[in-house]
């Protein structure tokens, strides 16, 4: 190779790439544990290890520990293959990444021993508030500034989503943390009541729709046709999708304030919105599965293409859960109830988790210098304890939520409840031990998938692989 | 119109919600007019091999799309959604709680009715009366007084046939309906070592072990420091005022020589909320009765 051909900064992805899987195996584990104390409240073992504080530990390492990481390399790796140009942003790369380890270890320890704002998926206490927004600006100037040095006119549909995750997540984050310090340790949000009540679920909703969708179609985008080996099947779809996708997402949020002090006409609109987005997101299932069409063959052997494609399954699947639970009557039943934890793991194992492990296990062999992973077999057997773990949790959610929520809203021919808040718990029980099992299925996929990785890593040597030049360059 | 300091927050909401909701159905007919080529790419190329097809977009997905739209606005106008316009249908969500509410009060009143003149004793010899006192008691009592009335610190047990108010129907009708403020006055300018003195004393009355001399000093405290004035000469409490018999040995805050202390030094305040309003005479009623039955039973 050449000293002057310019490569692909791939040591920033590599990073990210195994810190994905570690930070995974973290995340999920926590979960298994707190799916565990509802099983056995004995495991609730003083205050630093009690439910209340393991739950924002396990939300904040699968979101933006696992989620992020993963976001980070995909979005790094791609931006510099659809760009055909080396990363820009010289120190600012490297910053993004330890600055990032730095957050996720803080919220670590924070959390744990109490020191928490009380907003759910936005925890985390001003002093780290302010060093994710300086990590996230380094972020946008990173990408951003790939973008602006691109070698081709066109920006590739993958990065548009990537695009709008970050500059939504900015604006979120933002808006949502504003509060007032009044310690290193304590800080007050600047909203208060139903207001706050509203600001954070406009943040909360909008994390699933920009961060955990957004940012994940990014992904989806690029590798779905690159495994595939196929076109994406509609630009024009994709047109359609994005705009409508992030335009009506940021009005579903007031419909987890259903039947609140929030004002009818703001739940109305909330409500509508939701609905609304039920074809921009399907717009992005479709268009990933259907660039499978003509290729279908290849699902029967390459494991990470069940991966992605299966992602998109449960993707399509909890977007059409979705809408139905914001319908107001709807609702009624679901809300409190274990069917939203379902819907959200639906989302969050199903779509999130799995488009990652594949975009990962698509990425591990090219950045150790392998040709593919140490085992096909055992990520063909991640694949399967995976989806039947999933499938364990969701059904188990499903079945347990509904319950809940017929047993609450059940009355006697007096007028009386039918049943007390204990027995629906006492109900639950047999549905959250079968949680657990789904839940640990899940994690011993993502063990395998960390032996394998390992084992990839091993004797294998990282290249700096040059620049691909753009095709048919015509300037 | 509460909701907003003034009229054009009102029209802003108004306008930004059509505005929003008729952009996508924009958004697709612009870009469903577009020149498709079916099964031929876009004519980009990215990193070797990426590309896109100028396929048209699913009409069934299209359709979705703009089925999900008129619902959004066809909902919008017939519920409230837009600013503060109430929507055609005028439903509200306290409209719905209210007329819910109503229905069932209205389904369920025949069968409180036929208990309402009847004396408590009876109502609670009742079997399916008894039933629905019951089911009352685990919907509102449960939580403060244990789902088997046997109480708990602070919380009187309802089963023992002891009571601060008295235990006959119209005093228990009371103390559900009207709710009742118990409040025991702090007593620490009487100096820690009488107060020692008065906790032995009232250990005393109650047959409990005890330091016999600081019980005879507790005794003449007990006089010369007031506690005669609610309690009575003879420690056997006031019913009027909820005042304690301290010689049964039953304790609401517990018996040992340091919780007694405590009681005195710092006083204790306590609180039966009133259910009138809430739950209105028919089943403070049944209630009642149920309570009644839970120290009469076998009688």
């Amino acid at each position: 190779m050449s000293g002057t051909q310019t490569t692909y900064n791939d040591k920033v992805v590599r990073q990210f790439a195994v810190m994905t899987v570690i930070w995974g195996i973290v995340g999920m584990l926590v979960g298994v544990i707190i799916a565990a104390q509802l099983v056995w409240p004995e495991l609730n073992i003083g205050p630093w290890l009690h439910f209340g504080r393991l739950r924002p530990l396990h939300t904040n390492a699968v979101i933006f520990a696992f989620g992020g990481c993963a976001l980070f390399a995909t979005s790094y790796w791609v931006v510099q293959r659809t760009c055909h140009t080396r990363l820009w942003g010289g120190p600012l790369i490297p910053f993004t990444f330890w600055g990032w380890q730095l957050i996720i270890l803080l919220a670590a320890v924070t959390l744990p021993l109490g020191i928490t704002t009380g907003k759910e998926y936005a925890e985390l206490e001003w002093p780290i508030d302010i060093l994710i927004t300086l990590v996230w600006v380094a972020y946008a100037v990173v990408f951003f500034g790939t973008i602006a040095v691109r070698k081709v006119s066109h920006i590739y549909v993958a990065n548009w989503f990537f695009g709008a995750f970050i500059i939504a997540v900015a604006l979120l984050h933002l808006g949502n943390s504003a509060e007032m310090p009044v310690s290193l340790t304590k800080s007050y949000s600047m909203y208060s009541g139903v207001q706050d009540a509203m600001v954070q679920w406009w943040y909360g909703h909008n994390a699933v729709g920009f961060f955990l969708t957004a940012g994940f179609l990014g992904m989806m985008y690029y590798f779905v046709p690159k495994q595939a080996g196929r076109p994406v099947y509609s630009y024009r779809l994709s047109v359609v999708h994005f705009w409508a996708l992030i335009f009506t997402y940021m009005w579903a949020g007031p419909h987890h304030l259903h039947y609140t002090a929030l004002p009818d006409w703001t739940q109305s609109i909330g409500m509508v919105f939701s609905l609304i987005l039920l074809a921009p997101s399907w717009g992005g299932m479709i268009n990933g599965i259907m660039t499978l069409s003509g290729a279908w063959h290849k699902l029967r052997d390459d494991p990470i293409l069940k991966f992605l494609i299966t992602s998109l399954s449960f993707y399509g699947m909890s977007t059409f859960e979705g809408p139905m639970m914001s319908i107001k009557t709807v609702n009624a039943l679901s809300h409190y109830t274990d069917w939203t934890v379902g819907h959200v793991h639906s989302g969050a194992l199903g779509w999130v988790a799995m488009v990652s492990i594949g975009s990962i296990y698509y990425l591990l062999p090219k950045l150790f210098g392998k040709t593919e992973m140490y085992s096909t077999k055992l990520v063909t057997t991640h694949f399967w304890i995976a989806t039947i773990g999933t499938v364990l949790y969701i059904a188990s959610m499903w079945i347990a939520g509904v319950m809940q929520g017929l047993m609450w809203r059940a009355v006697n021919a007096d007028g009386t409840l039918a049943y007390s808040f204990v027995e629906s718990v006492k109900g639950s029980y047999p549905f959250w031990a079968i949680r657990v099992l789904g839940g640990a299925l899940f994690l011993t996929g993502m063990l395998i998938m960390a032996y394998n990785m390992f084992k990839t890593i091993a004797g294998g040597k990282t290249v700096d692989v040059p620049v691909v030049a753009p095709a048919g360059h015509h300037a | 119109m509460a909701d907003f300091v003034n009229g054009f927050w009102n029209m802003y909401v108004i306008v930004i919600v059509l505005v929003s909701i008729l952009a996508c159905a924009v958004l697709l007919y612009i870009q469903g007019k577009a020149k498709f080529t079916p099964g031929k790419t876009m004519g980009h190329v990215w990193d070797d091999t990426l590309e896109e097809y100028n396929n048209p977009m699913p009409k069934w997905w299209s359709w979705m799309f703009i089925i999900t739209v008129v619902f959004g606005l066809v909902y919008l106008v017939l519920f409230p959604g837009l600013g503060a316009l109430p929507g055609v249908l005028g439903w509200s969500s306290v409209g719905q709680y209210k007329i819910e509410r109503a229905r069932m009060d209205e389904a369920v009143q025949p069968l409180f009715q036929k208990y309402e003149a009847m004396p408590i004793p009876a109502v609670a010899a009742d079997k399916q009366a008894m039933e629905m006192g019951k089911r009352l008691y685990l919907t509102y009592c449960m939580q403060c007084h244990g789902a088997d009335a046997r109480g708990a610190k602070g919380f009187p047990n309802l089963t023992d046939g002891d009571w601060l108010y008295g235990g006959e129907p119209d005093q228990l009708k009371q103390t559900i309906a009207e709710g009742r403020m118990g409040v025991m006055p702090p007593h620490a300018q009487l100096g820690a070592d009488t107060i020692k003195d008065l906790a032995n004393y009232v250990r005393a009355m109650s047959g409990l072990p005890n330091d016999a001399v600081r019980a005879a000093k507790g005794k003449e405290a007990f006089t010369s420091a007031g506690c005669i004035g609610c309690h009575g000469p003879d420690g056997k409490g006031n019913l009027a005022i909820g005042a304690p018999n301290l010689t049964d040995n039953v304790w609401l805050y517990g018996s040992s020589e340091a919780t007694i202390i405590q009681t005195i030094t710092d006083g204790r305040q306590n609180k039966m909320p009133a259910w009138k309003a809430f739950l209105g005479d028919a089943k403070i009623q049944l209630l009642a009765a149920y309570v009644y039955s839970l120290s009469h039973q076998g009688k």
